[in-house]
């Protein structure tokens, strides 16, 4: 028995021993060492996108904000890429570092954690896949996700990964990309959906909304109801049997909805038809075209997303839709050639946009911002958070090491049940994810008052809120260390003298409550809640 | 000795003292006053998740090869008949109106729930408010400190606002027999308040330089934390009813939700969705659905018998709807499958003429049901019913303009 206490004391004195590390600025350790590709392999694309912003914000007369500081790029970094607030811990070794490799560093080291591609991962199954729960038994959304995070982490280019999703067969739970296709079998009628197949091929690989063309001719653009029909029919052989997705034969009939009368349609592309090869399975002949370096669309709408998990707003809305190739932002276009001729890799088109002056510029101002400075990226637009990102941002501000996969079980536990009940109370906005919205009544009650919330900042030894009232040397430095926890900034000079007023001669409990409060505080700010 | 007057008597004498609600005249004037009546208000939609059986509920076919192992039984009003699950309904006939003949297209759990709330079938293009939203969309706030479009024991997919706003999405809570979620700080209310000044502080430092406006995040906090002191807030406590009501309703989750519905209708919140699960019966049928339906059955009644004593049943339309309706064939393992061809809801109050039933269904369960009402056209009646115009569009975020509901009232279903 006594072994194990002292075991258990010992593990408490070595925690705090590595929390005071974590506090003092001067022996933080690199967590992120990681040496980035040199900017040179990229500076033509990055000049070409940067000229071109400063090309539009000269021609509306707009004087763009100045630069962000280095620590809110690092917030935004955090929350697109792996859905939370950088840890006290990660402040540290950034801070650490030549103010002008940290931000670099800092990227790389999110790019190569298996955090990065968890998140992302998610993000991009709701793009191929939608946020519907699909039928039981032929559909693992999981086995899914984590197939996508393994690609993502073997750096696996996008263009196979489409290829995967679209064309392969097999069982949907040794063979994930096939969920692709089981998500719209339909247990009445014993079949795959060609037109919900091709409807989602549309958005998430054209960037096309063809859907009303199932019915209907598009109201305002060129699409006719025969092109959306010839695009399904290339899942028109596409089966599902003993051994899952298979390829067969039969044909895609377009269901006259006045006469009921049904007429089978032949597969064709709705553009550039050259592409398609003549050999291999229809589904085959569709990737292929799909994937063709010269077919600029997927390379197009894959931009328009990436840009818009960065930014949480996307270069042309609604990000599915990119309406006629002739409008196209330049930005858009420069940006998904580079991504098209340099085999599909999603880091260098994450690093190419975080590096953009647009994904550097501050979101305030000394002067107005306007709606105009927002449209034209010349300030950082204000997008409110998504769910998993607040609840993210909760877990990791209420600890002070950074919770990873590799952190212990118990952390990834709480980190699981609590965030799936939070996403669900806050309100997931599914697959409309980049719709500019406003918080909600709910949203705030439960960062108010929810229990979860309360757990991670009352007064407890694994806190980060008490653990900083116990163990910052001075006030001045439990307040700011409250602030970067939470906000991943300092406090003004303002917020500074009012809170350390509140801890003035304050020790023990009530001085863990005191800083209770002030977590309570900022969790509650706008700030907290919305990517700036 | 005598009574002064018999039954008998009473009946003349009332002719003759001109009761004239018994003449003809007398009823096409009230029919005329009803026209003119006042739209309703509010909606309370009990939800039965999972796919409720038409034939063990609304719609028996008792005796037929399809009808299953349940009885027929007289309700209130002559010639109409409900399965013998729901004795207590079968009493309030009167106030009902039965459609036998709903038809969707969705047979998905996920997607039928979504095209019975929302009205619409389920396309990625838009995602579609359901009518409580839709509702709250269209009706002013009034007094209302709480939020207006509630979902008590919300199932898999309670409503949502869609392209309306997170903010029209129903406000979720539990059993009313637990307090509220998240509406108490978890501090005296001396430091929550000073907790909240504080806030001040932070959001000034943020707002400099900013287009804040925007986020309405301020507001929200604010409408929030009146929310939180509310004295409306105490319509979610059942237990200051009196206990003979309480068990009217029926001492279950379900039954104290339906109490509470009421009790929001009262201080002015447009939309209540209750949802009672466990309808989803592939497997022994007869089971699953009787037993849910002993929850539903007084819980209902005695909703509508509340509401009518308390002089709201003719400002509140309660809806008794369901995803899809299970198979007229019973399975090897005695279970019904999905169903969407011709299944029942019940809707009553608030300007939808009781005592009617209207559609049937065919006895062999092969061919179509006579009279087929498309689910959308029961948005289109209900809306209809609050006074707001079915044909009105709203755009949706893909610069479509949507309908409120694409259907047409269905005329006998009004009064």
């Amino acid at each position: 028995m006594w072994a194990r206490n002292l075991l258990f004391v010992g593990f408490l004195l070595g925690g705090s021993a590595a929390l005071l590390g974590n506090l003092l600025p001067a022996k933080a350790r690199p967590t992120h060492g990681h040496a980035p590709p040199p900017v040179a392999e990229y500076a033509d694309t990055l000049n070409a996108v940067n000229l071109e912003l400063r090309k539009q914000w000269a021609e509306q007369k707009l004087t763009p904000t100045t630069a962000a500081p280095d620590l809110a790029i690092a917030r935004r970094l955090s929350l697109a890429l792996t859905g939370t607030v950088p840890s006290l811990e990660e402040i540290r070794s950034f801070e650490s570092r030549p103010a002008e490799q940290r931000i670099d560093n800092y990227l790389e080291g999110i790019l190569q954690d298996r955090r990065f591609a968890d998140y992302f991962a998610e993000r991009l199954t709701r793009t191929f896949v939608g946020t519907e729960d699909g039928p039981f038994i032929v559909f693992r959304r999981r086995r899914f996700r984590s197939w996508i995070s393994d690609e993502l982490t073997k750096h696996r280019p996008y263009d196979e990964i489409v290829r995967e999703l679209i064309a392969s067969e097999g069982l949907w739970t040794d063979k994930p990309p096939t969920n692709f296709v089981t998500v719209t079998f339909d247990p009445e009628k014993k079949k795959v959906d060609a037109e919900r197949l091709a409807a989602r091929v549309a958005r998430a690989f054209l960037g096309i909304r063809i859907d009303c063309a199932q019915c209907h001719d598009h109201p305002f653009q060129d699409w006719k109801q025969q092109d959306f029909h010839r695009l399904a029919a290339f899942f028109g052989q596409t089966h599902q049997g003993f051994t899952g997705i298979y390829d067969g034969d039969g044909e895609h009939e377009l269901e006259n909805r006045r006469t009921g009368e049904k007429t089978p349609v032949q597969p064709q592309v709705p553009f550039e038809p050259n592409l398609v090869p003549q050999d291999g399975t229809r589904r085959q002949k569709l990737a292929a075209w799909l994937t063709d370096a010269r077919n600029p669309a997927l390379a197009r709408a894959m931009v328009n997303r990436v840009w818009a998990l960065m930014f949480s707003r996307p270069l042309v809305d609604p990000v599915d839709d990119l309406g006629s190739v002739e409008k196209l932002p330049k930005v858009l276009t420069i940006l998904a050639d580079d991504f098209a001729s340099h085999g599909y890799d999603l880091r260098r088109l994450i690093r190419l946009i975080a590096a953009t002056e647009a994904f550097r510029r501050d979101s305030k101002s000394d002067g107005e911002i306007t709606e105009a400075h927002e449209a034209t990226w010349a300030a950082f637009p204000l997008t409110r958070l998504r769910p998993e990102q607040v609840i993210g941002g909760l877990l990791q501000a209420g600890s002070l090491p950074t919770i990873t996969e590799e952190s212990h079980i118990i952390t990834r536990l709480t980190r699981y049940a609590g965030e799936k009940d939070f996403v669900e109370r806050y309100g997931d906005p599914g697959e409309d994810e980049f719709d500019t919205r406003a918080g909600t009544i709910p949203q705030r009650l439960l960062l108010m008052n929810g229990v979860i919330v309360h757990d991670r900042i009352k007064e407890d030894f694994f806190n980060a809120s008490s653990r900083i009232a116990d163990l910052s040397p001075s006030d001045a430095k439990a307040v700011e260390t409250a602030y970067l926890a939470v906000l991943t900034r300092r406090p003004t000079a303002e917020e500074q003298q009012h809170f350390e007023a509140r801890l003035v001669g304050i020790q023990g409990d009530d001085r863990k409550r005191r800083m209770t409060d002030l977590y309570w505080t900022l969790l509650n700010s706008t700030e907290f809640s919305w990517n700036h | 000795m005598e009574p002064l007057i018999n039954r008998r008597g009473f009946v003349k004498l009332a002719s003759l003292a001109g009761a004239g609600w018994m003449t003809p005249l007398g009823a096409a004037l009230a029919q005329d006053a009803e026209r003119r009546r006042e739209p309703a208000q509010s909606v309370i939609m009990l939800w039965l998740g999972g796919g409720a059986s038409q034939l063990e509920t609304f719609d028996p076919h008792a005796g037929a090869a399809i009808g299953g192992e349940v009885r027929a039984i007289d309700t209130s009003v002559r010639g109409i008949q409900l399965a013998s699950t729901m004795p207590r309904t079968a009493e309030m006939m009167d106030s009902i109106a039965v459609v036998r003949s709903l038809v969707s297209k969705e047979g998905d759990h996920e997607r039928g729930t979504s095209m019975v709330k929302n009205g619409y079938r389920p396309d990625p293009t838009a995602v579609y408010p359901s009518i409580g939203a839709i509702v709250c969309h269209e009706l002013p706030r009034g007094n209302v400190e709480i939020p207006r479009h509630v979902s008590i024991l919300p199932g898999r997919w309670p409503s949502r606002g869609g392209f309306l706003g997170d903010d029209y999405d129903a406000f979720r809570t539990g059993d009313p027999i637990n307090p509220l979620p998240d509406v108490s700080a978890h501090v005296p209310r001396e430091r929550d308040d000073s907790r909240a000044r504080d806030l001040d502080v932070v959001e000034r430092a943020f707002a400099r330089g900013r287009r804040v406006q925007g986020t309405l995040h301020q507001e929200t906090v604010r409408t929030a934390r009146t929310m939180m002191r509310s004295e409306q807030l105490r319509a979610f406590d059942v237990s200051q009813e009196p206990l003979q009501l309480r068990r009217d309703y029926g001492e279950t989750p379900f039954g104290r939700a339906c109490l509470a519905a009421r009790r929001l209708i009262e201080v002015g919140v447009r939309c209540v969705e209750v949802t009672l699960e466990g309808w989803d019966s592939h497997v022994d049928n007869h089971k699953l659905q009787s037993d849910s339906a002993a929850i539903l059955d007084p819980a209902f009644a005695a909703l509508v018998r509340d509401l009518r004593t308390r002089d709201l049943l003719k400002r509140t339309i309660v809806i008794v709807a369901t995803e899809f309706g299970r198979t007229p064939r019973i399975n090897p393992l005695g279970g019904r499958d999905h169903w969407p061809n011709g299944f029942s809801i019940a809707l009553a109050g608030g300007g939808i003429r009781g005592g009617q039933v209207v559609g049937a269904t065919d006895p062999e369960g092969t061919r179509e049901p006579t009279n087929p009402v498309n689910v959308e056209d029961i948005h289109a009646t209900v809306l209809t019913a609050l006074g707001i115009d079915p044909a009105k569009e709203n755009i949706s975020p893909a610069r479509r303009p949507i309908r409120l509901s694409s259907g047409r009232p269905v005329a006998a279903l009004l009064s």
